[in-house]
């Protein structure tokens, strides 16, 4: 029945094509979210989310308390950065993120009296959100707070949250649709949260919902997460939130995919989810709005996974933004002799990178390790036009096409079979027998179209 | 704080390195996890999985006439394809097994009856001129089998024709006489459907069975190494086709069940049709290719001098395969 009806829903619970990769959940998602304590020195990017980088507003040497403003954003779309931590600011220097952009980032070391960062995890994991006075808290005010806070998305783009949720007389909002679906492999901070803080999420999301005026208030989880629905459907006793349990499939994540799942509406090309009166925000970002609105503390700590069969003891952990991604890998035991790929992300749609002393940053929503079992080195065969990619493709392009015209440097075939519709969510390339990394010469076809229409 | 790692040098810890000391952390383009059981190589032994019904069939029927053939293709395309890729100057691809895939398709084709100089002749014209010229497995516009086929059928005429099935001997009698489709188009004969069905009656050697076919085919289906909509496409457009015919002229079904079970539509449809490389990428494409190669296959069968059509049709619906492409290009999601 469920393939064809979503229960209460206009869509169907599922969207065209995708893949069925082992989602390895298991490694992690038993452990229940730990906390870290405060590191001796953080590394804050001004830059870690999407869009104009923030103004630096603090200068070496300066005290600052927890949760103070240290990088102003200013341009609409751009986003605030506070202090996860009180001390002294040591220097401003660049540094390397995992997607391989080098920013400038301030450096501050730990100074002073800290607020112990298992109090911030007690408060978020506690049982007395509130679920019906949300209305003493005005629209416009929650998108101030939400501005002010610095949040941005934490599933992973890391989109400013208030851009979102600023009112829009063009385009209104008739569902905020809360993504929990996580469907990368390996990650497990979402689920965890969903499963221990429920009740922030859902404070989180009411809030939301008022800020735009949703009619409808949607939290989207997948299938295998059974105790995490159970742990909503607790915590959204007696409000207006519906809770969608879609199809496990990657994507099911992707706003676009999820959006057709639930509501069965498609957002038309190059557009946004308010095309289609949605917003769309992940789980992790609600409870951090929770947080901004009623206990008026900013974005300074996030929940992140650290999974694969790389890392000695998988685990869920409760970091202050900032701290080195090696301290992170060292809390969780190392890495295994085996080790082979550090992946910033899920397996699907993250970034490996070398460098550890790399931050977290925002957007990080995990850590994976993978080992050379798991990772194929494969020599690249050539294609045979199995048309695996165009069954697997959710956006439904034909993938072999798009790379190799992006090959043999034919931008045109390129845009002529929608190159920019691609998401690079990856499914062609897991599917592909050939080995061929498709999704990394899209990549490169899509610098290559934009080259080509601006000659 | 542990010391598995070190700031400044990231990439040693804790032993993650090979013989030499060299780190062996990798960076590379996401996605970072492949699906392991997809891989060029099975899709082709998952097909030569798919044969071997088919090849027990032709054993038995033929005996030493269908272990000769198949020995001479095999080998024979092992070899060209070895010897043509030598020649290109590009690295040996005999590995990925469609050399292998290819001599048996060949070997299947032909009549037990058939020299070995048929047989090597096509081998080296399949793999040769059908495939490797044109820049090896992926890259050719024709089923390179049925490239090697159709030269051997057009270059000893005599010793493929419709006699050269007649002066078989084998294990079963009925594969001496004429085979199915040219006794009906010439004489007017038909046959036991079980007999079809079975593949108790003469022809190539591994045309005779629809249920070795069928056997395989959906194997091969089931498995998705073939796509389902070229061989329902085909059996479609045939049995719409052959349906009309025999009605129209009142063969009371006989006509229908010759031209399903007899001949080589079975086979062509789930072996040699659904060859990845020469048709089309998207479902949409798939049916138009299936249906027009049903719709070729029975005006050959109905209205040319040849008793069978699937060589030709697949071969035209080949061509045609890059024009499908362009015209079943799908429209990305939120455009359609």
């Amino acid at each position: 029945m469920r393939l064809f009806k979503l229960k209460g829903f206009p869509g169907t619970g599922n969207f065209r094509h995708g893949i069925h990769p082992p989602d390895n959940k298991a490694l992690s998602d038993e452990s229940k979210v730990e906390v870290m304590e405060t590191p001796e020195a953080v590394t804050l990017p001004l830059l870690q989310h999407l869009g104009v980088p923030c103004k630096q507003i603090v200068k070496p040497g300066q005290t600052v308390r927890y949760g103070e403003m240290i990088g102003a954003g200013e341009a609409f779309v751009s986003a605030s950065l506070h202090s996860p931590i009180a001390g002294k600011v040591k220097r401003v220097n660049v540094v390397t993120l995992p997607n391989g952009r080098h920013l400038p980032a301030i450096t501050i070391h730990a100074d002073g009296d800290q607020i112990p960062p298992q109090k911030l995890w007690d408060e978020m994991r506690s049982k007395d959100w509130p679920r019906d006075c949300i209305s003493i808290y005005d629209p416009l005010t929650i998108v101030k707070i939400i501005h002010d806070s610095g949040i941005v998305g934490l599933g992973g783009a890391a989109f400013p949250t208030h851009v979102k949720v600023t009112p829009n007389d063009t385009r209104m909002i008739d569902t905020l649709m809360i993504n929990g679906c996580e469907c990368e492999p390996y990650l497990t901070c979402d689920y965890r949260l969903m499963k221990e803080a429920a009740r922030a999420i859902v404070a989180g999301a009411l809030l939301t919902g008022r800020a735009v005026s949703a009619k409808e208030i949607v939290i989207c989880v997948e299938d295998n997460k059974p105790d995490a629905v159970k742990k909503l459907t607790e915590a959204t006793e007696q409000t207006v939130i519906k809770i969608a349990v879609l199809k496990t499939k990657y994507p099911q994540g992707s706003e676009k995919q999820l959006i057709k799942s639930v509501l069965g509406l498609e957002i038309p090309l190059g557009g946004l989810p308010s095309d289609v009166g949605v917003a769309m925000s992940n789980v992790g970002t609600m409870a951090t709005v929770a947080r901004g609105v009623i206990k008026e503390t900013p974005l300074t700590h996030r929940v992140i996974s650290v999974s694969g069969r790389g890392i000695n003891t998988p685990k869920n952990i409760f970091v202050p933004i900032g701290i080195s991604i090696e301290a992170v890998i060292n809390f969780c035991g190392g890495i295994t002799k085996n080790a082979a790929r550090i992946i910033a992300g899920g397996p699907m749609m993250g970034f490996s990178f070398s460098d550890l002393s790399a931050p977290v940053t925002k957007g990080t929503s995990g850590i994976t390790v993978l080992t050379h079992d798991e990772i194929s080195d494969e020599k690249e065969t050539p294609c045979i036009r199995c048309g695996r990619c165009v069954d697997a493709c959710p956006m439904n392009l034909v993938p072999t096409r798009l790379a190799l015209a992006a090959r043999y440097n034919n931008p045109s075939i390129a845009s002529q079979y929608h190159i920019h519709a691609c998401f690079e969510c990856g499914c062609c390339s897991y599917v592909c027998p050939a080995k061929i990394n498709l999704v990394q010469l899209i990549r490169t076809g899509k610098t290559l179209v934009a080259a080509w229409a601006n000659r | 704080m542990s010391d598995t790692t070190k700031t400044q040098e990231p990439m040693t810890p804790s032993g993650s390195t090979d013989e030499r000391g060299a780190a062996l952390i990798h960076v590379a383009p996401s996605p970072h996890i492949k699906d392991a059981a997809a891989h060029t190589q099975r899709i082709m032994t998952d097909v030569i999985l798919a044969l071997l019904p088919i090849i027990a069939l032709s054993i038995y029927l033929f005996e030493v006439y269908a272990i000769k053939q198949l020995s001479i293709c095999v080998v024979a395309c092992m070899g060209s394809e070895f010897l043509f890729v030598k020649m290109r100057g590009k690295s040996l691809t005999l590995k990925d097994c469609s050399a292998v895939v290819t001599g048996i398709i060949i070997a299947l084709s032909l009549p037990g009856s058939a020299p070995w100089f048929v047989g090597v002749l096509a081998s080296v014209v399949a793999i040769g001129i059908g495939k490797i010229i044109f820049g090896g497995l992926g890259m050719n516009i024709f089923n390179p089998a049925m490239v090697g086929r159709a030269f051997v059928m057009i270059a000893f005429a005599q010793l493929l024709g419709a006699a050269s099935y007649e002066n078989v001997t084998g294990l079963v009698d009925a594969v001496s006489g004429a085979t199915p489709l040219s006794a009906l188009k010439f004489n007017g004969v038909s046959m036991e459907t079980a007999a079809l069905f079975w593949g108790m009656t003469n022809g190539s050697l591994g045309e005779t069975s629809s249920a070795a076919c069928l056997l395989g085919g959906l194997f091969l289906v089931f498995r998705k190494t073939a796509s389902w909509q070229i061989p329902a496409g085909i059996l479609l457009s045939v049995v719409l086709i052959a349906g009309i015919t025999d009605i129209a002229g009142s063969h009371s079904g006989l006509l229908l069940v010759h031209h399903l079970f007899g001949g080589a539509l079975m086979f062509g449809a789930f072996f040699i049709a659904t060859d990845p490389v020469t048709s089309p990428l998207t479902p949409r494409g798939k049916w138009i290719f299936g249906l027009g190669t049903g719709f070729l296959i029975m005006i050959i069968r109905l209205f040319s001098g040849y008793p069978e059509g699937v060589m030709f049709a697949v071969l035209m619906m080949n061509a045609v395969t890059p024009l499908i492409n362009r015209w079943t290009n799908p429209l990305p999601m939120g455009e359609a």
